[in-house]
């Protein structure tokens, strides 16, 4: 058997007969009906939605600490402090009194 | 006045889905045209064509309207069948069945006369079927669109999302898969 004649004898009754387009009665209304509870899938307006709410969340963020900063209890005042600063200057300062000493 | 396909789509995807309805009327015969050629049953090719129009209203927003909507539909049609095939590549493996009486007669006939057998007979038909369905996904995408839909390679290309090498390659290999379907049946029929 020529397999390779089978083969254009077989395609070309496939090619021969090209199937129904026909479409099933009201086929669209069940389409439309099916859609209708569906929303559109609109990437750039997911992206904007979720940038829309990542800068209020940034904002709320912003005032939430501004206002703790304000109305934060002032540290009381330590001589910790004017110890460092002047332990600070007498070790930069450390290294002239030394030679001007000798 | 009627409005073109540019305004149904916008209107679509403002949130007007009734405007999708005159798209799924006018494109549905090719969408079921096409799911013909994969699906043999009548509910498959439904299911088919219903999530062909699922898919197209999901990814509207993702047509540019560069080209036109019945080649962007039809790269998702074509897609979906290929989803459909590779979903349904187990009731491919079983055995090949036999062969009914006219489709013996035919072959017989075509050995007799191999230029005189009728290419229109419902023997041919059932017989370039029953190939059809025992060809891989890829197998038998690549023959439907190259060798029946008389497609170039090009087009095959942008259809399936495939490189044309690819497409040459997978085209190749088909071949040699039908040859090999159609020497099975003539070992069994004739050795």
């Amino acid at each position: 058997m020529n397999l390779s004649k089978l083969e254009d004898k077989l395609l070309a009754a496939a090619r021969a007969n090209p199937p129904s387009d026909q479409v099933p009665y009201a086929f669209e209304k069940r389409i439309t009906a099916l859609l209708a509870s569906r929303k559109v899938e609109d990437k750039s307006l997911f992206w904007s939605r979720a940038l829309w709410r990542a800068a209020f969340s940034c904002v709320a963020v912003v005032l939430l600490l501004g206002v703790w900063l304000y109305f934060r209890p002032s540290p009381p005042a330590s001589t910790d402090t004017a110890d460092l600063s002047q332990d600070f200057r007498n070790t930069l300062t450390a290294q002239n009194d030394s030679s001007t000493t000798q | 006045m009627e409005r073109t396909e540019a305004e149904l789509i916008a209107a679509v995807l403002k949130g007007d889905s009734s405007s999708f309805e005159p798209l799924v009327q006018k494109y549905s015969p090719r969408v079921f045209a096409t799911a013909r050629r994969y699906a043999r049953r009548e509910s498959e090719v439904e299911d088919i064509v219903q999530e062909v129009w699922l898919k197209s209203f999901e990814k509207l927003a993702s047509f540019r309207g560069e080209a036109p909507f019945e080649h962007w539909l039809m790269r998702l049609a074509v897609r979906t069948c290929y989803d459909f095939l590779r979903g349904h590549q187990r009731n491919r493996e079983s055995a090949f069945s036999e062969l009914t009486e006219a489709e013996e007669d035919w072959l017989e006939r075509f050995v007799v006369e191999p230029n005189n057998s009728p290419e229109d007979a419902d023997a041919a038909k059932l017989l370039i079927n029953r190939v059809m369905e025992k060809l891989s996904p890829q197998a038998r995408l690549v023959i439907t669109l190259l060798e029946i839909e008389d497609r170039s390679v090009k087009e095959i290309a942008e259809l399936t999302g495939w490189t044309v090498p690819l497409v040459k390659v997978r085209a190749f290999r088909a071949r040699g898969e039908m040859r090999k379907i159609l020497a099975k049946i003539a070992k069994d029929k004739y050795l």
